[in-house]
């Protein structure tokens, strides 16, 4: 803890007052807190969880901080709105009870987001005390660690299963249980509606589970959830693949409505020479193995190549997590290669700031040509070339441009692609009547209803690879919708 | 949960599970597969779909152990439950109209076959089937068979049937003429070693790979094999591909991945077994 933080600590952060009590200057002189973490070196080698939270002191000094703005920006920066001066108003007055009710009203999977939401880019990324002033830039309030901190304490403190709603005699299909089908499937059975989420995995989550990994995001709090709506009624089918064991216009027809939030799970590789060559991975086989299988695990029966030097392509947040991975199962040197330079990279600042404590390497401005094998065909090296940044491009960003005669072979022997996904088509081509876009992503109106009547869709496979809070966003404003599509139908 | 009806040992290494899965016996069409997944901690593995009885409800499925997974599935026993069978997955298989198609399965690929040439024989087509195996008692499926048109049976040492590989069989049959397609499944080099035989007749070859694969859905790409030039995914785009066009020293190069691991594996279980 800051010394400057020890000054207030009569008033403030040994006790719950409420936030109006401390004057501003007080509040404004608390420092924000650092997040107690595994240490780098200890956590390189284990998959458990690097955040190892706040306790209450910590907490509460935390949510003291908070200014109570009158136009709270941070709300406005919150993809779901959630109102963030109530729930951390009454962190600091201990009462958690009603902190979490007030978080959870707007986002019901909060131990995930406060984990893995880009909090920098979103609500703290507005938090006024962020801001420079006088060339000194503040800290805002860790509001990603205060939701976290609120959602952990919940998960042991309210266990209590709403009542049932009475039935609406209506049934509804949720296509993947992924965060926007878990959300979803969690509001319609609060209406009292019928719903069944078929998955095409042999368990629940989607990304949650299969992508980020257990030393970011530990399983059990998915499952916990999962188990949640389980108990409020919601039933799982899984090994359910639709567009193969039943069609999306089968579904349409024995449910009222249907919701599709199948994700976007196509990987995408590099398209250049020697990528099937042994030891080349997408970002979503080599994370499945070890998340999903097991891999890490003593016991875990499915296989995956544990490389001394691994090179990860990409710069966003499947990447780290990739990266990162390979340290834990044994990697010596483990490479970021990214095409641009470090201020473009796109994922989480928390992941970037995590990986270098683990000791991955960056390679920025950096561009892969060919991936390089001995005789066996297996990996041996990524040839790669230097770029240097030219003009912006359509998107703002710096556009890359190669730097003649600079390539270059980085030695390696495994190496995973995460420069992105796309859409799968095993859904979507078995439903003629869906309307896509041209990059295959369903086409809905603002309320997420299709181009079918009565199907619905939203998170990932709307908006194309996007963020756990907007695809929970979906799954909340999108069942709104199915509810008011339900209530008018004719009654049968 | 998908319950074990019955169990049949077909060879010394092949036996034939017949699981409930009623919503894949309604849907599944002939060519497409299964991924079962034993029970916790186990790995997710592909099977095909050989038969199913729609109104018992039930898949059979015909499995070769050769590593820890499928030792661990045939050591099941009626009664027992697998916990996860997901499907049916891939492409159901091109079925010409009419017209004489051969269908050659080595080994446990004559499990992959006999949907085909059942399906095949049922549209009309005469089949004939071209089936091997070291010796007698490693020749499976020929009563099947028998019900969908002529069969000639190939041993290695000459026990049972014709002495010699399926692929001189297969010439033969193509250089008599009139065969409109050939279907070839079993070990990689047998489909290798079919193809390169009915190249020079340009009669088409269809052949099911057998690519290592995770989800079995396309989001991971591990069974991308090489068509012409081009990578496909076995899972969806395939398993059935033309085999003038696939690569094969890619696809065999590709299945040794976890050689170590799947060695150590298998050993490791086995010592189990004894103790
Ligand atoms: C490795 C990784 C790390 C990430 N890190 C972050 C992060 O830190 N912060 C953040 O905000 N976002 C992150 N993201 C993005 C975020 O996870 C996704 O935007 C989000 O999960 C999308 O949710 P969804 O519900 O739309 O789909 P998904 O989570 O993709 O879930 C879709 C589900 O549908 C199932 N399914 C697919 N097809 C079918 C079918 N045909 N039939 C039945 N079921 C089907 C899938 O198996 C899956 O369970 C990350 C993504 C990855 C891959
Ligand atoms: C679409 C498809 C359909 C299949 N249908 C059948 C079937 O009906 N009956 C059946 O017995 N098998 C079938 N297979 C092969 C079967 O999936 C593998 O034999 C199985 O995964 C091996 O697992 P294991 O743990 O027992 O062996 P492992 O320990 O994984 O492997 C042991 C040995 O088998 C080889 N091997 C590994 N994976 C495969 C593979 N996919 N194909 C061939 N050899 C492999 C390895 O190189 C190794 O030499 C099919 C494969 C595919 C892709
Ligand atoms: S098995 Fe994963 S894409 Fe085919």
């Amino acid at each position: 803890m800051s010394t400057e933080s020890e000054g207030v600590q009569a008033l403030s952060g040994e006790q719950a007052v409420p936030l109006g009590r401390i004057p501003t200057k007080q509040r404004l002189a608390i420092s924000r807190q650092t997040m107690p973490e595994r240490g780098a070196e200890a956590r390189s080698h284990t998959f458990d969880e690097v955040n190892l939270g706040f306790n209450a002191q910590i907490a509460l000094l935390e949510a003291q901080r908070c200014l109570l703005c009158k136009q709270p920006h941070c709300v406005k920066g919150c993809p779901v709105g959630v109102d963030i001066p109530a729930f951390i108003s009454r962190v600091a007055e201990g009462d958690l009870a009603g902190a979490a009710e007030r978080l959870m009203a707007c986002n019901t999977l909060p131990g995930v987001t406060g984990r893995v939401c880009p909090q920098e880019t979103q609500c703290e990324g507005q938090c006024p005390r962020g801001a420079t002033l006088r060339g000194v830039t503040g800290q805002p309030v860790g509001i990603g660690y205060l939701e976290r901190y609120v959602a952990d304490w919940a998960a042991v403190n309210v266990t209590g299963i709403p009542e049932p709603a009475p039935s609406s005699g209506r049934r509804v299909a949720v296509v993947g249980s992924g965060p926007a089908g878990l959300t979803a499937a969690g509001e319609l059975v609060k209406h009292g509606h019928d719903v069944t989420v078929f998955e095409a995995f042999h368990s629940p989550g989607g990304v949650l589970v299969y992508g980020i990994p257990e030393f970011r995001l530990p399983k059990e709090i998915v499952h916990r959830e999962v188990d949640r709506l389980v108990k409020q009624g919601v039933r799982i089918e899984y090994n359910a693949i639709i567009g193969r064991t039943f069609t999306l216009p089968e579904l349409r027809k024995d449910y009222d409505a249907v919701f599709v939030a199948v994700g976007a799970g196509l990987p995408v590789f590099m398209d250049v020479p020697g990528e099937n060559l042994k030891g080349v991975y997408s970002a979503n086989e080599y994370l499945t193995r070890v998340n999903l299988m097991g891999a890490w695990m003593p016991d875990g029966e499915t296989p995956v190549l544990s490389g001394k030097r691994v090179a990860v392509v990409g710069g966003g947040n499947v990447a780290m997590d990739a990266v990162r991975t390979a340290r834990r199962l044994g990697a010596k040197d483990a490479v970021i290669v990214y095409r641009r330079s470090r201020a473009e990279l796109p994922a989480r600042a928390e992941e970037v700031h995590h990986a270098e404590q683990e000791g991955v390497r960056f390679d920025f401005l950096t561009a892969p040509l060919r991936v390089v094998g001995d005789d066996s065909r297996w990996v041996t090296g990524l040839e790669c070339r230097r770029m240097e940044l030219g003009e912006p491009d359509a998107s703002g960003r710096r556009r890359p441009v190669p730097v003649e005669g600079s390539e270059f072979v980085l030695p390696c022997d495994t190496v995973v692609v995460a420069i992105g996904t796309r859409a799968n088509p095993l859904l979507t081509s078995t439903a003629p009547d869906l309307n896509l876009n041209r990059w295959g992503y369903i086409e809905t109106d603002d309320e997420g209803h299709s181009s079918m009547p009565g199907v619905f869709a939203g998170g990932d496979i709307v908006r194309g690879a996007a963020t756990v809070i907007l695809a929970m966003g979906d799954g909340k404003r999108v069942s709104g919708a199915i509810h008011r599509y339900l209530e008018g139908l004719p009654v049968s | 949960m998908h319950k074990i009806r019955e169990k049949a040992q077909l060879s010394p290494n092949v036996t034939r599970l017949v699981v409930d899965a009623p919503r894949i016996a309604e849907v599944r069409r002939p060519g497409q597969f299964v991924i079962v997944r034993k029970g916790p901690g186990a790995e997710r593995i592909p099977l095909t779909i050989v038969d199913v009885d729609r109104e018992a409800g039930t898949i059979s499925l015909v499995i070769q152990a050769v590593g820890k997974s499928t030792y661990d599935l045939v050591g099941l026993a009626e009664g027992d439950v697998i916990t996860d069978v997901a499907g049916p997955l891939g492409r159901p298989t091109d079925l010409l109209a009419s017209g004489h198609a051969v269908c050659v399965g080595g080994g446990v690929g004559t499990a992959v076959i006999w949907p085909i040439a059942q399906a095949l024989a049922a549209s009309g087509v005469e089949v004939t089937s071209v089936i091997g195996g070291r010796s007698r008692e490693w020749v499976i499926l020929e009563k099947e068979l028998r019900t969908t048109g002529e069969v000639i049976v190939c041993t290695d040492d000459g026990s049972y049937g014709r002495k010699g590989f399926v692929t001189t069989a297969l010439d033969e049959v193509c250089r008599e003429g009139g065969v409109d397609e050939v279907f070839a499944v079993g070990p990689v080099p047998m489909m290798r070693a079919c193809s390169e035989v009915t190249r020079p007749f340009g009669v088409k070859t269809t052949v099911s790979l057998n690519s290592i694969m995770l989800d079995g859905t396309g989001m991971c790409g591990g069974c991308r094999v090489s068509i012409d030039g081009a990578s496909q995914y076995a899972c969806v785009d395939g398993p059935e591909f033309d085999g003038h066009l696939v690569d094969f020293d890619s696809l065999s190069d590709r299945l040794t991945t976890y050689r170590e691991f799947e060695q150590e594996a298998l050993a490791r279980r086995l010592a189990c077994q004894e103790a």
